[in-house]
């Protein structure tokens, strides 16, 4: 909610401080060919005239109950989570979104569950396995995946996986999960592994980090002392302990991710939110980049609720408070 | 989080840091004498530092240096590209690398890339190193007053931060870059664009500072020197200023370097998705998105990628090791 009216108030008064009229907004809306008049009229009928308020209130509604909107050749009818209507193609965006949802969902669960177990169990191991070749090895590899960004990566891999050796798709294949699961699996395999490769670098760091620190507490001494076999004392008493913290960033980091893993999108040309977003904003179509957001907001809500309850299940401290 | 269970509370957090920020006040110059000298042991982190000045270097004469090679970064050598062969692709193999061009030539117009990687330097570290400053003096006193005040103060502060953690970042400074006309504010062309971009990166960034700012200054409250202070009589700027602001410089440094790659990517990305400064004045992340077009000759992306991830590994190398030096605890 209040991500939704920031974002509403950036987005209206930054293009005003730039220079931008209610006029110059609806000639976006009907194309430049319009008369003055039309454009006038077009901006009146968006309420691009009203307060910054009213125009916030009336977009607000609209997600909730839903709006009507008039062309002036008709009243066409928006139904409920109602997020405008684009500037550019005039199609309503919210089943736009529903329909770009999936692409962004596969390629998210994939890769976070991939970094998830890569990064933690490279974490884990190297902290156990302190300054062997194997722990140095690993972060060096890991400082390295911190320092690339992904645009780069995956380009390279694109090119030498798809392009050089036909490993895999080109970029921009995509085929949804219900279609063809195979298929589905072929065209994320590259966008999954670089995009995890690069996530599951800063894992292992914060695993290596959380678990040193772990391993040195007193309850672990005192699993020790009871007997407990060494995999016991790591996984269920060393591990849990380190998790904590390392479940935070992971909630944060899906639902930033679902929100449109815009740059992994862009690179590996997937339909996904992200792409979406920066094709509203290349466009300069405002209910597509407030859909997204929103959607995004949503989400990142949504994953930081289920880390709060997962800390429960994994972390006995804080079931007690 | 990790409060442990028998040994009495605080004890085991106060305890290194008595060795290393108790000493600070008292005995400044020998705090930092004792941080360097752990520095100079760690051979990586002075490889990142000399990377680091190379670059600044580089970046300072960049002017001088590509009029030493010869390539202004815009001028086009059409000469060298293959017009025949219907792709515009160098002429020669590996990109047309040469001695007059040792990082080759780009596609189609055949702009030198040596002398673009060097000139976009410029533009990563000048946006970089500012947006950090911009978070670093915003979170900095966002981050102390909370800390110090606590209370309500804290409580509002510390919400805008989850907001700010909580926003969908990069699409939102897209946005704003996007929005935003060639003619603004005052400003034209690539300074406004230079502007624009330290402000949002800097902008959005400063939570990140903030959060460690508060959760230090939570603690150096409680703590005696600033109790002695305060049953002193002293008053509240003397304590922020004199006694804790001086036991913040540490962190802060060492957040402030690793900020700064992760500025130099976020620059990157922004401009590999058209919204950073423009073409044709060159930039890495620029000539990354460039180089999607052409993604079947890779020596036209790694250059640039290569400067990248040089630059930011350095920044890495180096903020590590500055941390372990000034907190050995981390190691």
């Amino acid at each position: 909610m209040i991500v939704s009216a920031i974002t509403f108030s950036i987005f209206y008064l930054v293009p005003r401080l730039a220079g931008a009229t209610p006029e110059t907004l609806a000639t976006r809306y009907v194309g430049r060919a319009a008369t003055e008049e039309t454009v006038k009229l077009t901006a009146e009928r968006l309420g691009f005239y009203d307060p910054i308020a009213v125009q916030y209130w009336n977009w607000a509604k609209g997600v909730v109950v839903g709006a009507e909107y008039d062309y002036g050749s008709g009243v066409e009818s928006c139904p409920a989570p109602c997020l405008g209507y684009s500037f550019i193609t005039k199609q309503p965006v919210w089943p736009e979104l529903l329909d770009r949802i999936p692409v962004t969902l596969s390629l998210a669960a994939g890769a976070s569950l991939l970094w998830l177990l890569a990064g933690v169990a490279t974490g884990v191991l190297s902290a156990l396995k302190r300054g062997s070749i194997f722990d140095r090895g690993a972060m060096i590899i890991a400082l390295a995946g911190v320092s690339l960004p992904i645009f780069f990566t995956g380009l390279l891999s694109l090119a030498i996986f798809s392009y050089q050796l036909g490993w895999t798709l080109p970029g921009g294949s995509y085929t949804p999960f219900t279609e063809n699961p195979v298929v589905w699996s072929q065209s994320l395999i590259l966008p999954w592994i670089t995009l995890a490769f690069l996530f599951s670098a800063q894992y292992a760091r914060l695993t290596r980090a959380g678990m040193l620190e772990t391993m040195n507490e007193d309850f672990i001494r005192t699993a020790r002392a009871k007997g407990l076999p060494e995999r016991t004392v790591v996984v269920r008493h060393g591990l849990r302990g380190a998790l904590t913290p390392i479940l935070t960033i992971f909630g944060l980091d899906v639902g930033l991710l679902l929100g449109g893993a815009v740059l992994t999108e862009k690179t590996f040309s997937l339909p996904g939110l992200g792409k979406y977003a920066v094709d509203g904003i290349v466009a300069n179509d405002l209910p597509k980049i407030l859909g997204v957001t929103l959607v995004a907001a949503v989400f990142i809500i949504l994953a930081n609720l289920v880390v709060d309850l997962l800390y429960a299940v994994i972390d006995p401290r804080v079931r007690n408070q | 989080m990790t409060a442990p269970l028998e040994v009495e509370p605080g004890a085991a957090k106060a305890d290194p840091e008595a060795v290393l920020r108790g000493a600070g006040p008292i005995e400044g110059r020998s705090l930092s004498r004792i941080a360097w000298s752990r520095l100079r042991r760690d051979k990586v982190a002075l490889a990142g530092l000399v990377v680091i000045v190379l670059l600044i270097l580089m970046a300072v004469f960049a002017p001088l240096i590509v009029k030493l090679i010869g390539h202004p970064p815009n001028e086009f050598n059409q000469d060298l590209i293959d017009t025949k062969g219907g792709t515009l692709a160098p002429l020669g193999t590996f990109g047309g690398m040469s001695w007059e061009h040792p990082m080759g030539v780009e596609p189609v117009n055949g702009r030198d890339i040596m002398s673009r990687v060097i000139y976009g330097s410029r533009i990563s570290l000048l946006i970089a190193f500012f947006a950090t400053l911009l978070s670093v003096v915003i979170g900095t006193t966002l981050g102390t007053i909370a800390g110090f005040f606590g209370g309500w103060v804290d409580q509002l502060i510390s919400r805008i931060m989850d907001v700010f953690l909580a926003f969908p970042l990069l699409v939102f400074a897209i946005a704003l870059a996007g929005v935003v006309p060639d003619d603004a504010f005052g400003l034209k062309g690539d300074s406004l664009r230079i502007v624009l971009l330290i402000f949002i990166i800097g902008f959005f960034n400063w939570p990140y500072i903030g959060r460690i700012v508060r959760g230090q200054a939570l603690s150096l409250r409680e703590r005696e020197f600033v109790d002695a202070a305060r049953s002193l009589g002293a008053r509240r700027p003397y304590l922020l200023f004199t006694e804790m602001l001086p036991n913040l410089v540490a962190p802060i440094l060492v957040y402030a370097t690793l900020l700064i790659p992760t500025n130099i990517l976020f620059e990157a990305a922004l401009s590999f998705l058209g919204v950073g400064v423009r073409a044709p004045t060159a930039t890495w992340g620029g000539m990354l998105s460039d180089a999607v077009t052409y993604y079947t000759m890779p020596h036209f992306m790694l250059w640039p990628g290569l400067a990248i991830f040089i630059t930011v590994l350095a920044f890495n190398l180096f903020g590590d090791g500055l941390r372990d030096a000034l907190d050995p605890r981390s190691r």
